[in-house]
């Protein structure tokens, strides 16, 4: 009895760690590059253009509007065609990407508006291009603003993640909501939920001195 | 080095500059003068196209930046370097990365930016500080490197913004040297925005003061120095050369006030013992003060003369004769 349900929790555990280092994976390869492409687009930057600024902004914001929950159920077609199943950990993965793009693609964004205009005006003196302001001035003046934000997208991964049972995902969260919840195991349930407040804490600690370490102001 | 011709430039309901002409020479130190609102730091942002003006063509170099594409005004922008009155470093870069940027953006590959950039950080004084961060430096430091910066790929003109105003007196003077300094040895022309007239006085040669948009007085530094008309040239040249003498002085006098500037040689000769030989009046000294503006000696006087009413007048149409300068503040009581 204790040891299927260690071997649970090492499921569970194994489960939400594949779903969210794919999420977190796509996170930062699209959601960097959009974030770097709503910034740009802005009103007096450099490729200022207000129909991509709108319509990438619209549809970051459609999807940052619908409840995970939803989302989850409504990319169930949509995951069958890319993955030949809706369900698995692999499959709620993929809910959880879409919803982590353009969640990470706005902190991304703003931490980009973070930085002294001026410093980049001052690149622009120098005749450096665009792509090179991006890459060695944006870049590395918004780094701890972009840690700090991937710390946030994962903690909230972490909270999505737990309706993943939905699609039959697994997961920490979904131990806790089939075993606590349904079966009224409250020690399951207990333990489960200190073991996410131990991995918040972690992921915020490990979070904060990685933004710190960045940071040389 | 740079002409303007008619340069506008407009905001949605406002005109920061209002059809600005202007020519300034190959090697010359150029200030420009005035409040802020003035539009002054508008019009040194369109000679590197930060800010493209409404109407107007710009010519750097005999070639006209406001026709250039976008490669080409970057390519154009190698020779205008540019500071800022707040340094504006790439701070997550180290002070070597930060003028090996100016480098990169030239296109110049790795190894000669390695051999470039300490000599421009020793051109400027921080051959120790290459692996600092820019937050571990103090304002002087700052700007230096921002200088190293500008000047990495050897541009013919240097903008000015404010590079001073966020500096300490001391600080600003060991900048302002450097960038004489600068100016001298490298023959790089400058264009230099301020509000303070102390710094159009050390290093300028021409000023141009501004007001609303407008250019209101241009002249050298020494002919706005001696001889200010527009009002607000007047307060400009106060703030730095002032003699307001206490209305106690005024009223009490016993005799004529009057302050005599003398320029050039006026202000070497000894005009004063010569007034005293030849009229018999004494002379009280109230104020006095003689500046140097490149090297040239601006010298102001205020002086009392008491004595008989036509001796005054003689010995004030002598003194007036020989200065070219005299106004007389208060007559005899």
């Amino acid at each position: 009895m204790l040891l299927d349900l260690v071997n649970e929790f090492g499921k569970a555990f194994f489960e939400t760690f594949w779903m969210m280092s794919i999420a977190v994976l796509f996170a930062v390869l699209v959601g960097v590059p959009l974030g770097i492409a709503l910034f740009v687009t802005r009103e007096g930057m450099f490729f200022e253009n207000r129909f991509v600024q709108q319509v990438a902004g619209t549809i970051v914001n459609i999807i940052r509007s619908i409840p995970f929950i939803i989302l989850l159920v409504v990319l169930i077609p949509f995951t069958k065609l890319i993955l030949g199943t809706s369900m698995g950990p692999t499959a709620a993965s993929v809910s959880l990407t879409v919803a982590a793009i353009p969640f990470y693609a706005r902190l991304v964004e703003a931490s980009l508006r973070e930085i002294d205009r001026g410093v980049i005006e001052a690149a622009e003196s120098c005749g450096a291009s665009p792509w090179l302001i991006m890459k060695d001035v944006l870049l590395p003046e918004a780094k701890p603003g972009m840690i700090a934000g991937l710390t946030v997208t994962i903690i909230s991964l972490l909270s999505y993640s737990a309706m993943a049972g939905i699609v039959g995902g697994g997961g920490i969260g979904d131990l806790a909501i089939r075993f606590g919840y349904y079966r009224f195991q409250n020690d399951v349930m207990l333990i489960t939920v200190i073991i996410l407040i131990i991995l918040v804490q972690l992921i915020q600690f490990i979070g904060d001195r990685l933004a710190k370490a960045a940071s040389k102001k | 080095m740079i002409r303007l011709e008619g340069i506008t430039k407009q905001y949605k309901n406002t005109t920061a500059v209002h059809d600005i002409s202007l020519t300034i020479g190959k090697g010359e130190i150029f200030g420009i003068i005035g409040y802020s609102g003035a539009g002054k730091s508008t019009l040194v942002r369109c000679l590197n196209l930060l800010e493209r003006p409404t109407k107007g063509k710009i010519f750097v170099g005999g070639e006209e930046i406001t026709a250039l594409s976008d490669r080409d005004i970057r390519k154009k922008r190698q020779e205008i370097g540019m500071i800022f009155q707040h340094f504006h470093l790439i701070s997550a870069k180290t002070v070597f990365d930060n003028v090996a940027f100016s480098l990169k953006a030239a296109g110049i590959p790795k190894e000669e930016r390695n051999a470039r950039v300490p000599e421009l950080l020793e051109m400027v004084g921080l051959a120790d500080k290459a692996k600092a961060y820019p937050a571990q430096l103090s304002g002087g430091q700052k700007q230096r490197v921002a200088i190293a910066r500008a000047l990495a790929n050897n541009p013919k003109v240097l903008l000015c913004d404010e590079a001073t105003s966020a500096l300490d007196p001391t600080t600003t003077d060991a900048i302002l040297q450097l960038l004489k300094e600068i100016n001298r040895t490298l023959g790089i022309t400058i264009v230099l925005i301020t509000h303070e007239m102390e710094v159009v006085q050390k290093i300028c040669d021409r000023v141009a003061v501004m007001e609303a948009g407008k250019i209101v007085e241009l002249g050298t530094v020494y002919d706005v120095f001696s001889g200010p008309e527009h009002p607000l040239t007047k307060e400009f040249v106060q703030s730095v050369h002032s003699f307001s003498l206490p209305e106690r002085l005024l009223e009490s006098r016993k005799g004529t006030i009057a302050k005599i500037t003398f320029k050039g040689d006026s202000a070497e000769s000894p005009i004063i013992s010569e007034t005293l030989a030849k009229f018999s009046i004494t002379i009280n000294i109230l104020h006095g003060q003689i500046t140097y503006i490149n090297d040239k000696p601006l010298g102001t006087l205020i002086i009392e003369a008491i004595g008989s009413r036509q001796e005054i007048e003689a010995a004030i149409r002598f003194i007036a004769a020989r200065t070219k300068q005299l106004e007389v503040l208060a007559d005899v009581a």
